[in-house]
């Protein structure tokens, strides 16, 4: 009996990694991730060129590198798509740490590059910023914490998640990265919307903002002032928003044409904040909808998709990720076209930044994983719940 | 610590009576109230990723539409706005009584410059040079190539320098629209009007505010945008103007004076019909004020002797001291007064022009024909100090004029602090006070107009004028009749006109000298004037700065050969341009001859 058994194949309980990973993967998500991340050298082809004129280097030097940090943020991607759930809370979490020390030590060992804010690492050959890394890293770690206060006798989550977002705003704050700190805040907001807050709790928040802004206005001219400046109809044509402006109009609805742009000469972050005036000048509104679209796609999907998530640690995670995927994009692009107050963001994917794409890799690697599909109870439910 | 109940009490306590496990039951519990929870917590979650998602589909939709919307409108011009207030550029117009344009708008361009969009600022600097003698292109080219995104070039242009600078063709020189201020008449009424020039400039339009005179006074009425376009009237006529600048300028070169003032003044309305002083100055390109340390800006074009120009206006005075005696019934035009001269009071010494003596004794009226300081410090000893100082107030001699210059507030007159005796006795002939042309204009009106103190004004009245009255009707009469015989057998005795039955009052004052004292050659000589005497509808004052008379034998300072000559003059041209008729008189009955035979 023994021998028979010995030195046979052992036999797998599962299905092999990758059959399983392609029949449960959001296969629309994942190829709208792809489709983005060819725009994003595509429009590097075109942004960044002048930033490598300028700087003396080659003019596809920058292409280059984001080929090779896109190449390692898909095979991130991939890599954290295919762990499960509870693979990805034991990393996001040890990647929270982590993350959330090289935040700690900025003011030690950090750099600003001479843009006034400490926010990265500096490697000779690249640069770390470490609250990309840090936003999965939360959402994870609040995922968890808020899934655990809803077990029966389960921990005070919300309150310590809380707590932990308090200190992160305040630290991203301090750098100062306002940007980063309302990601950080809003990712932790649609996680507590999502986890059961309090519908009066939610009506005193809206209430407490809405005449906190009434009252920041009334009170604090600069502030005034950046939101007159915002709603003023008339545009100063030598601001980058007046550049970007003037090159969705040049641009129309089929832009003007491959390397014909002229915006990104003048705008000295064309191939980051800007890059969605870059791609509405080149190859016009028929470009920046599909873009759009793509990140609707990834966004709304993964939402829709979690709705009939059980796993309330799986749905929370999934929420938070997709919601600071979506919002970046979007606060990303409401700027260029001014619906929103000028607010330096990258849009995911597309941007030039390495550690940005990376860590954008990470994200959607995670919520690909929360997002794929599992078996969520359904003949349980029709068994034992008809006729209830 | 709190016990937690067991649960579902009453089945653990039936297993326990049947010695079963109760914790296989609580365990079982735990697990569906925990299934209850997370259904309920899915449920809930459904609904509200449910509006997560359709909150993101709706806020992609806007940020597509919005791309849309702006990539379906055409590319403008870039254009700048200054941010912050709107730059109102709407000045209303000044015309004078009759509606003729004094000051209006006229579009012109100014120039700038984005230096980054510079193609090649060497070439830009040197051809501007040579467009614009004054701007030099060494400096410019400096300007142009020190890094700054914008400089002002020019503020306005002519139609052929911004042709010339089209020319140039590089697309770093740029225009904008300008309203500028222009004064078609030139220097005439120069310092009515004062000037404007640029307040708050931005790219699309610029401010228009007034530097000086009316422009300045009334600048809130003149930018007023619920008034915009509608003409601010003045009560000058630009006929009468024009010719009594033509005349004050000949008179005033004729009679070597440094300066001259010259108002006009309906005596009823206290409306000034001209108003000139010189010399003069183009509002279209005025000058800069002077800055040296110890100059007298009483030198300056700029300065406008009518209203800044605080003089002793000497024995026009005369009168006053005369009329107030009359009102108090102290004296009647017969009544004989001493008249001695010198005359001794205390330390002081009252002469007589000259040294004349016309005493002993002059009727009141001769005391003005004759102008006798001593007559007339009699008078003021009679009135008094107090009863004289509230006169004068009366009649505006103690306040700036309401007159509507931006300078007149400032024109304070010169009044002695304290009025001892000696004062009452300096003041009765004008020595000691002094005030501005435009004080006196109102004070003779007051006169001219039987006895109401008049406002003179710049701006055109339809209705009577406020007035408080100073003197009785009678009294103002009487002091008309002693002013017409100071023309008909005074000291004024060029200043008579046919037909228009000039009556006035001449005056001379000595300089004061800076240094202390007075000059001894330098006088400010004085016309005041009414016209006609009969029913006087008019005031003319006319002040000469040190003028000199060199057409006699010897050089004569005295106001009735330089300003009575120059201010008849004035009369003979302007009073029939007021449409005033000369009354002819009949010729005498003995001079009728037979035209027959």
């Amino acid at each position: 009996m023994t021998e028979m058994v010995y030195g046979s194949m052992p036999v797998r309980a599962t299905e092999p990694v990758l059959p399983r990973w392609w029949r449960t993967i959001d296969k629309w998500s994942l190829t709208s991730i792809l489709v983005l991340f060819g725009i994003g050298l595509l429009l590097g082809l075109a942004a960044s060129v002048p930033l490598a004129t300028r700087n003396g280097l080659d003019p596809f030097y920058y292409v280059q590198r984001q080929a090779f940090f896109g190449g390692m943020a898909m095979v991130a991607m991939f890599a954290v798509s295919m762990m499960s759930p509870d693979m990805v809370r034991r990393l996001g979490v040890l990647g929270f740490a982590g993350a959330f020390l090289a935040l700690l030590l900025l003011p030690f060992f950090g750099t600003d590059f001479g843009k006034g804010a400490v926010r990265w690492f500096s490697f000779g050959f690249a640069s770390v910023q470490p609250s990309e890394f840090l936003k999965p890293g939360f959402i994870i770690l609040g995922a968890w914490l808020m899934a655990a206060a809803q077990e029966l006798n389960g921990p005070p989550g919300k309150t310590i998640s809380f707590g932990l977002v308090t200190v992160i705003v305040l630290l991203l704050a301090l750098q100062p990265d306002f940007g980063q700190a309302a990601l950080v805040l809003f990712g932790w907001g649609v996680m507590y919307f999502v986890a059961g807050a309090p519908m009066t709790l939610i009506a005193i928040i809206m209430g407490l903002v809405g005449s906190g802004a009434f009252f920041a206005y009334n009170s604090s001219e600069h502030f005034a002032r950046r939101i007159d400046g915002f709603l003023n109809p008339d545009l100063d044509p030598r601001t980058q928003l007046g550049y970007a402006t003037n090159a969705i109009q040049e641009g129309g609805y089929f832009g003007v044409g491959v390397g014909e742009g002229q915006v990104k000469w003048s705008l000295p972050d064309a191939h980051t904040d800007f890059i969605i005036a870059v791609a509405a000048e080149e190859y016009g509104l028929i470009l920046v909808l599909i873009i759009i679209a793509l990140y609707g796609t990834v966004t709304v999907r993964s939402l829709f998709r979690l709705m009939r998530e059980r796993d309330p640690f799986i749905r929370l995670a999934g929420t938070g990720l997709a919601c600071i995927f979506g919002v970046q994009a979007m606060i990303n692009m409401g700027v260029a076209v001014r619906l929103l107050p000028a607010k330096g963001m990258t849009l995911p994917f597309v941007s030039y930044g390495g550690s940005s794409v990376i860590a954008a890799g990470v994200t959607v690697g995670m919520l690909l994983a929360m997002t794929r599909s599992r078996p969520q109870g359904e003949i349980g439910d029709i068994l034992f719940k008809r006729g209830r | 610590m709190i016990r937690t109940p067991l649960r579902p009490l009453a089945r653990i306590l039936e297993a326990r009576v049947k010695g079963e496990n109760p914790d296989s039951i609580e365990r079982e519990n735990r697990r569906l109230r925990h299934e209850q929870i997370r259904d309920k917590a899915r449920n809930r979650a459904e609904g509200r990723l449910l509006v997560l998602g359709v909150a993101f589909f709706v806020a992609f939709s806007v940020v597509g539409a919005r791309m849309g919307l702006l990539a379906s409108t055409e590319p403008s011009e870039p254009r700048a706005t200054a941010t912050g207030a709107e730059i109102l550029n709407q000045r209303a117009d000044i015309t004078d009584r009759n509606g003729r344009i004094l000051a209006t708008n006229l579009l012109t361009h100014s120039l700038y410059a984005h230096p980054r969009d510079m193609v090649d600022p060497a070439r830009v600097a040197t051809e501007l040079g040579r467009i614009f003698p004054d701007l030099d292109p060494e400096d410019l080219h400096k300007r142009f190539t020190d890094g700054r995104r914008f400089l002002w070039v020019r503020k306005k242009l002519s139609p052929e320098q911004m042709q010339a600078v089209h020319d140039i063709g590089d697309p770093g020189l740029l225009f904008g629209p300008r309203e500028m201020r222009l004064y078609p008449n030139g220097r005439l009424a120069a310092h009515v009007l004062g000037g404007a020039s640029f307040g708050a400039e931005g790219v699309h339009s610029a401010e228009v505010i007034g530097t000086a005179g009316i422009e300045k006074a009334l600048d809130a009425r003149l930018r007023d945008p619920a008034m915009a376009g509608e003409p601010l009237k003045l009560s000058i006529d630009l006929t009468v103007q024009a010719a009594t600048t033509e005349i004050l300028a000949a008179g005033m070169k004729m009679m070597n004076a440094k300066g001259a003032a010259a108002i006009l003044m309906e005596a009823k309305t206290g409306e000034i019909l001209s108003l000139v002083s010189l010399p003069d100055f183009d509002p279209n390109d005025r000058p800069a004020p002077l800055v040296a340390k110890n100059a007298d800006p009483g030198d300056s074009p700029l300065f406008n002797r009518a209203v800044q120009g605080v003089y002793e206006l000497g024995s026009t005075f005369k009168i006053f001291a005369v009329a107030q005696a009359l009102e108090l019934g102290l004296v009647n035009p017969q009544t004989q007064v001493d008249a001695n001269a010198p005359m001794r009071w205390g330390r002081f010494l009252i002469k007589e022009f000259k040294n004349h003596n016309y005493g002993p004794m002059l009727s009141v009226t001769d005391v003005i024909v004759k102008s006798s300081n001593v007559g007339v410090a009699r008078l003021a000893l009679q009135i008094g100090g107090l009863r004289q100082q509230a006169f004068l107030k009366a009649l505006g001699f103690f306040e700036p004029t309401p007159v509507e210059m931006v300078e007149a507030p400032y024109a304070r007159p010169l009044v002695p602090a304290k009025w001892p005796e000696i004062t009452t006795i300096t003041t009765s002939y004008g020595h000691g006070i002094a005030a501005s042309p435009m004080h006196l204009a109102a004070a003779y009106g007051a006169i001219a107009n039987g006895g109401m103190a008049i406002k003179p004004t710049l701006l055109h009245r339809d209705g009577p004028p406020q007035a408080q009255r100073v003197m009785r009707a009678e009294v103002a009469h009487a002091a008309v009749d002693m002013l017409r015989q100071v023309v008909t057998r005074g000291t004024a005795s060029y200043g008579d006109v046919a037909g228009y039955e000039v009556a006035g009052k001449t005056g001379t004052a000595d300089k004061p000298n800076p240094q202390g004292g007075y000059y001894r050659d330098k006088v400010v000589n004085t016309f005041a004037s009414v016209f006609p005497a009969s029913d006087p509808q008019y005031v003319l004052i006319v002040t000469l700065d040190e003028p000199l008379d060199t057409s006699g034998s010897e050089p004569r300072r005295t106001a009735g050969y330089t300003a009575v000559p120059v201010a008849a003059e004035v009369i003979r041209r302007a009073a029939p341009l007021l449409g005033l008729r000369p009354t002819v008189e009949a010729a005498p009955l003995d001079a009728v001859t037979a035209v027959r035979n």
